[in-house]
């Protein structure tokens, strides 16, 4: 392909470079830009990652693994499109993920990347563990099988699989429980929702897994679902419509929120501590919701919540995204930005950094300890604060 | 491996090096219409040290060095014509000291304007900094090394005068200190002890400023922008003397542009103003717009617009993309403010040649000592004919500065050849021996003040 059959080939070149899209609104910090921080090199900065595309789109260079690791670095966490001053800011992630989806057509990606797609491809997640044991986060609990209850609870890859997530996933499927929230569960026969497949440029494989999971949704009545993670919430919400799957989708902290409203939170013990949040990318860049988490923690006895000065549609994206979760290409270095995001949230003198995430708890889970915070920094997903306050151990 | 490559790894470490094709490519690019030119190796340090030994290697290989700070200068600054080491600053980023009572801030090289802008308002609200019109992007020191001016220039001139003090890796590997940090004091001033101007316009030929003290201002509870319009250009020199005189403004800006259509033709003002109470801002707009103005207003000549609280950040032009080209350079001309309705209608004349949308700008830098006259010409990048029209623009903008008595600012190679073609012969004779003597090998951002 060259830069005439390129989707975006007559904008491209509209990048000034002038490096708003590294910075949050208020300028406090020039690395809000996740692969920009980790790397410090103008080619790793969103511009850097334009320009790349358009001159290998029209040769003047060649497709390298450098080049391959430079775009797939991105994590599609946003702050580039919501800072960028000029007109075409909205197309920014359009531009970059058909430019990986050129690479795909190409079979030109990282082999962190290849693998994590046919891991997908063959058994569903990520990882490359069995379909069969997608169900194993449940452990000894009984989660009801969706068969038509008000709400699918949809766990998603990283909380079916990670042994971390998992505890997050199990702690809010007896928070619903608890709630007395009709919801059932897929077990082994949920499927990838996508996201990450879809900003890595594989349009194939998602609109693949899209209609798998829509055809399945709709042969099991379902109407509404939770989400555990902001990255199944976003694909649901926002992809799957395009592919006939309208579903009423909620994030887990949204229906936390309004159950929490009414005050039944009677923990038997109220401890008293300091938490910060971080914001996932998916649920608030890319879908704007900021409240709801923050709402849930205040409604906790004892927690006050402290911020970090990067938050909401500022906040440093944990380094997750576009797969990075698991293909780690921004991991190694005091400046990756999991890392840096633990040590800002250290400096608010909170012992909790919240997240309503698993893909930012196991990552930043992992930076706390290498950055042997641990004694000082629990990592802890929004679910598993609120069960603890409900009394689920 | 080769051994410059080896020694540069030494130095910098796994991951601040690069000679792969991706960073040599986006780092022989200018953000105007200079030609790329291919480095050889990108670097990016951490510490004065490193950068110490990387010169003291490129000496050794007498290979050429280009520093870069946020690479916005549009005018080929920091094109590495003859290849060589590109030296990413960025990543030397510390705001080290804001000392509030003697009003300075002392910072790394990398420090970004808005690190510093934000810096200021979250930790130091009583102060502030003369913030350019460059995204946030720019670095302080770079900007000051370039002679920049930012949104304090009426009051106190070119955010150059406001240097208390540098640090710089001279061309030979050598880190010294300017101003009173060179004898162990405080970096709160840089007189009366000899001058760093060694350091700024030089283009990075003479060394590298690893930091910086930058003096600070009071920053009162109140600012916000008041606008004043006028329809004739040769009113402008007159208006700046007339606000200029009351004292009364932070920042005071002339533009004429052709998008959108309604200013088209007319000569708009912003007028920066700052108080600590409503009384005092109201004084101001009195002695601004009721007396110094007034009978441009009673004549019809002028009109006020009103006035606006809070100050805007910068924002990248629009003019960047009105040819939804993403690209734009402008010729900066430090002139006399009386020469405004020439450089306006001049300028017109030159963009409409080259079928350009005018923009012009005049800052008021001093008591109306100069302004920093701006002809900004919008291209599309990707359209070559577009990008030469811009860059036949800019050559005949950087003659039309220098023709009604200017100087070119942060001038790129074709307006370093026009000035050097009328420096006095002894200054430009003095400025080569100066260079020959700090830079033996003539490795620094070579091309630059060189005779063709």
């Amino acid at each position: 392909m060259g830069l005439s059959d390129f989707k975006y080939g007559d904008i491209i070149h509209r990048c000034f470079r002038c490096g708003y899209c590294k910075f949050p609104a208020n300028w406090m910090d020039v690395n809000n830009c996740p692969a920009y921080a980790r790397y410090r090199m103008e080619t790793y900065s969103c511009g850097g990652r334009l320009w790349l595309t358009r001159a290998w789109l029209m040769n003047e260079i060649k497709w390298t693994d450098h080049l391959a690791h430079i775009l797939y670095s991105c994590t599609a966490c946003k702050n580039c499109e919501l800072k960028c001053p000029m007109g075409f800011n909205v197309d920014i992630l359009n531009m970059l993920r058909a430019a990986k989806g050129e690479m795909v057509e190409q079979g030109k990606i990282p082999v962190e990347a290849r693998d994590f797609l046919q891991n997908i491809q063959i058994h569903g997640n990520p990882y490359g563990k069995p379909a069969s044991r997608r169900g194993d986060w449940m452990g000894d609990t009984q989660m009801d099988k969706y068969e038509g209850q008000e709400y699918l609870y949809y766990v998603g890859c990283v909380g079916s699989y990670d042994t971390r997530a998992q505890e997050a996933a199990k702690k809010l499927g007896l928070l619903l429980k608890r709630f007395r929230v009709s919801f059932g569960v897929l077990g082994k026969d949920e499927k990838c929702d996508g996201n990450e497949v879809n900003n890595m440029g594989e349009e194939a494989l998602f609109e693949m897994l899209a209609q798998d999971n829509i055809a399945l949704f709709n042969r099991l009545g379902v109407k509404k679902i939770i989400t555990l993670s902001p990255h199944s919430y976003n694909a649901f919400k926002n992809n799957y419509p395009s592919y006939g799957g309208n579903f009423e989708v909620i994030h887990y902290t949204q229906l936390l929120q309004r159950l929490f409203e009414g005050g039944d939170l009677n923990p038997a013990e109220k401890t008293e501590f300091r938490v910060t949040y971080h914001d996932p990318c998916f649920l608030g860049r890319w879908n704007a919701e900021y409240e709801a988490p923050r709402k849930v923690i205040n409604s906790i006895p004892g927690a006050t919540l402290v911020e970090m000065e990067r938050n909401k549609e500022n906040s440093l994206c944990c380094g997750g995204g576009g797969g990075n979760f698991c293909m780690d290409l921004l991991g190694g270095s005091p400046d990756s930005p999991a890392r840096r995001r633990v040590r800002e949230a250290l400096e608010t003198g909170a012992d909790t950094l919240a997240v309503a995430c698993p893909k930012c708890l196991t990552i930043l889970e992992d930076a706390v300890k290498v950055e042997s915070l641990d004694d000082k920094l629990m990592v802890k997903d929004i679910a598993e604060i609120a069960g603890e306050a409900c009394g689920i151990v | 491996m080769d051994i410059i490559h080896q020694g540069l790894l030494d130095i910098v470490g796994e991951g601040h090096i690069s000679n792969q094709q991706e960073e040599l490519f986006i780092y022989s690019w200018d953000l105007g219409t200079t030609e790329p030119h291919r480095p050889d190796y990108v670097v990016s340090p951490r510490t004065p040290q490193e950068i110490s030994r990387i010169l003291e290697l490129a000496n050794r290989h007498r290979i050429p060095v280009i520093p870069l700070g946020g690479g916005l200068s549009l005018a080929g600054l920091a094109v590495p014509f003859r290849g060589g080491i590109i030296i990413d600053l960025k990543r030397m980023d510390t705001i080290i000291e804001v000392n509030e009572q003697a009003r300075y801030a002392v910072m790394e090289c990398g420090v970004s304007m808005g690190q510093l802008t934000s810096y200021l308002e979250r930790k130091f609200p009583m102060l502030t900094h003369s913030e350019p019109g460059a995204p946030p992007t720019a670095t302080v020191a770079g900007n000051a090394a370039i002679h920049g001016q930012g949104d304090l220039a009426h009051p106190y001139g070119f955010n150059s005068d406001m240097v208390n003090g540098l640090e710089v890796v001279l061309p030979t590997g050598e880190i010294c200190r300017f101003g009173a940090c060179s004898i162990g004091a405080q970096w709160f001033t840089q007189h009366p002890l000899p001058d760093v101007g060694l350091f700024l316009g030089w283009t990075g030929t003479t060394g590298i400023i690893t930091k910086i003290s930058l003096r600070l201002f009071p920053c009162k509870n109140i600012r916000g922008t008041a606008m004043f319009v006028v329809d004739n250009e040769d009113y402008v020199p007159d208006i700046y003397h007339r606000i200029s005189r009351t004292q009364m403004a932070e920042d005071i800006i002339a533009f004429s542009q052709t998008i959108p259509p309604y200013a088209s033709g007319l000569q708009h003002f912003t007028i920066n103003l700052a108080a600590d109470s409503e009384k005092e801002l109201e004084f101001k707009k009195e002695l601004i717009f009721d007396d110094a103005l007034g009978e441009y207003i009673r004549r019809g000549d002028g009109g006020y617009l009103g006035f606006t609280y809070g100050l805007q950040h910068p924002q990248i032009s629009k003019t960047a993309d009105w040819r939804k080209g993403g690209g734009f350079e402008y010729v900066g001309g430090i002139m006399p403010v009386s020469c405004y309705p020439q450089c306006y209608r001049r300028g017109k004349e030159i963009s409409d040649r080259h079928d350009i949308p005018y923009t012009v700008l005049g800052r008021c830098i001093g008591a109306a000592h100069a302004m920093m006259f701006s002809w900004t010409y919008a291209f599309n990048r990707a359209d070559p004919e577009s990008v030469r029209h811009a860059r036949e623009a800019m050559h005949e903008t950087d003659e039309l500065a220098l023709e009604l008595g200017g100087a070119i600012w942060k001038p790129g190679l074709y307006g370093q050849r026009l000035v050097m073609s009328r420096l006095n012969p002894n200054t430009l004779n003095l400025m080569k021996k100066i260079k020959k003597l700090l830079d033996p090998n003539g490795i620094m951002n070579p091309g630059h003040w060189e005779e063709s």
